[in-house]
């Protein structure tokens, strides 16, 4: 009797033992996890599913880094050798996830293969097909998102007044993706600026002009569009603009705030109050 | 060299994967692309890790139509057939754990047999019951942010980086902590295939018979419990914890472990 009291007592401590252990564990590598995956600023091939699908989507078998490097137009013009390929495959010390693809452009930018052979073989789907395709069930790299390229003004030395449309020249999208804004150079009083302007609705993301960029860092990079866009929310619309305005209709009854805190209280007084920080 | 026929096999094995998926990269080779976690075979067949298609599965993924298939043909190959031999015979963690225990055995690090009591062989279950709960919280496949194994393989085809610590900190574990510590205590996907496994065809058999009982295959069987009829009867390995990598076999010089198929037929 006794000894099965005792060695059911100690079935219950190492089961108790296993269990907190787990649990331990289980905060730990949780932790480390949500860490690990914490990687906003990084660009993902052509097709790819917005982040959050996408690190649960990818198999890290790097079929689409293989399919980049390995595709025929992948030759340096003058040597004839194989270039480095766009993708890589995050290691440990990368910014994102480990063993998931993604590229800088600055490195080795997308060259927007026509046939984007990094897509289809994507076995988990986490680079979307049809996200590329066109009404005729083609592919066209064109409508990739991989990122928005941005322009720092400080550093661009277009906005100084010096002649540069590296970026310009360089976007597979020319005068589409980034256009020449003319503008008069008030300094000189008879030169003109030439800015590049991105439009947000036809950059892919390719980052072409950043790896064409001539400043010592690029001043045109490109961010996830996530980080690079705002959005003004369905309550700002065009009145001009037939078609923007039937976004008013997107908003919900219940999300339409029109009475907070503040209508409580007389304008007078809190107008004179000063600015709440 | 006859006691060294299947650890050479397997070596050649192990190492001939990793060079077709090395060339696959290196020199676009068609024969078997990807890595472990989903791969192409010739660039048709689609093949999966069954452990991480789960992981996707609990971090709120449907896999496309080539992981589900390709999982489904690896956990049928490795069922019927090949039981854990994933461990010994494809996974490159193996060599590294296999290096650390022999040098364990040459330096004299394993005179004491240890009962480790916070380390119990069956972590592997718990862990991998956990690997599906973090998956789920975290919503990203849990092990494979970690996993030596596949960080060791894409490390040899695409480069190593910063991964290659997670190697050493396995293999210092294994020769200096825990005998056996990675593969036969923590590795969730041992304890996936193991469970998969359980019931495979190709099994150790053992002739009590032939046995001297000098215990050679005990030394060196990294999970040395299946071991339990040594010289006691003529019976089959049945444990799904058998990596099934005949270093039994090689060992025994009195011809009494061979390879065998699983009688289907209970006594």
């Amino acid at each position: 009797m006794s000894n099965s009291n005792n060695s059911r007592r100690k079935f219950f401590a190492t089961t108790l033992q296993s269990v907190g252990l787990t649990a331990l564990g289980g905060l730990l590598w949780s932790g480390y996890s949500d860490k690990a995956k914490a990687s906003p600023l990084v660009l993902r091939p052509p097709g790819a599913l917005p982040e959050e699908d996408f690190l649960k989507a990818c198999v890290k078998c790097g079929l689409c880094a293989e399919a980049c490097v390995n595709r025929d137009s992948n030759v340096d013009r003058e040597t004839g050798k194989q270039r480095p390929g766009t993708l890589k495959m995050a290691k440990g010390d990368d910014s994102a996830l480990i063993g998931t693809p993604f590229f800088e452009p600055r490195d080795v930018p997308c060259y927007m293969c026509d046939d984007v052979p990094c897509v289809p073989v994507c076995p988990s789907g986490a680079l979307d097909i049809p996200s590329l395709q066109n009404e005729k069930k083609e592919m066209d790299v064109n409508k990739a998102r991989m990122g928005l390229a941005v322009v720092h003004k400080e550093s661009c030395i277009a906005f100084w007044g010096l002649q540069c449309d590296a970026c310009y020249r360089a976007c597979p999208l020319l005068d589409e993706a980034i256009t020449l804004e003319y503008q008069k150079n008030d300094r000189t009083g008879k030169h003109a600026f030439l800015l590049p302007v991105v439009h947000s609705d036809v950059c892919t993301g390719c980052g072409l002009c950043e790896k064409a960029c001539v400043t010592e860092k690029a001043a045109i990079f490109v961010l996830p569009r996530e980080y690079a866009m705002g959005k003004a929310g369905d309550h700002y619309v065009k009145g001009w603009d037939t078609k923007d305005q039937q976004r008013v209709g997107n908003r919900k009854l219940d999300q339409i705030i029109t009475h907070d805190k503040r209508s409580e209280k007389n304008p007078m007084d809190y107008l004179n109050k000063g600015v709440e920080y | 060299m006859k006691n060294m026929k299947y650890l050479l096999l397997r070596r050649f094995t192990q190492i001939g994967l990793l060079v077709l998926y090395f060339g696959a990269n290196a020199y676009g080779w068609k024969v078997l692309a990807g890595t472990f976690g989903s791969s192409k075979l010739f660039g048709v067949v689609p093949l999966a890790d069954p452990f991480m298609t789960l992981q996707m599965l609990s971090a709120g993924f449907v896999a496309g139509v080539d992981v589900l298939v390709g999982a489904l043909i690896i956990t049928l190959f490795y069922a019927i057939f090949g039981g854990r031999a994933f461990c010994s015979w494809v996974c490159p963690i193996n060599m590294v754990t296999d290096l650390a225990n022999w040098l364990r055995r040459k330096l004299g690090l394993d005179a004491k047999e240890v009962n480790y009591r916070f380390l119990k062989r069956s972590a592997r279950y718990w862990i991998l019951a956990l690997t599906f709960v973090v998956s789920a919280i975290t919503g990203v496949a849990a092990f494979e942010i970690l996993s030596p194994i596949t960080i060791m393989q894409r490390g040899i085809i695409f480069g190593f980086g910063a991964g290659i610590s997670v190697v050493i900190a396995i293999f210092l574990f294994d020769l200096f902590g825990v005998k056996n510590g990675w593969c036969g205590h923590l590795c969730p996907l041992g304890a996936a295939y193991s469970i998969i496994g359980k019931y495979s065809l190709i099994r150790v058999k053992h002739n009590h018979e032939a046995c001297t009982g000098c215990m050679e295959c005990k030394v060196v069987c990294p999970e040395n419990q299946v071991l339990h009829m040594i010289n006691k009867e003529s019976i089959s390995v049945t444990d799904g914890e058998c990596t099934n990598c005949g270093r039994c076999i090689d060992v025994c010089n009195d011809d009494a472990l061979g390879f065998s198929i699983r009688s289907m037929v209970k006594k």
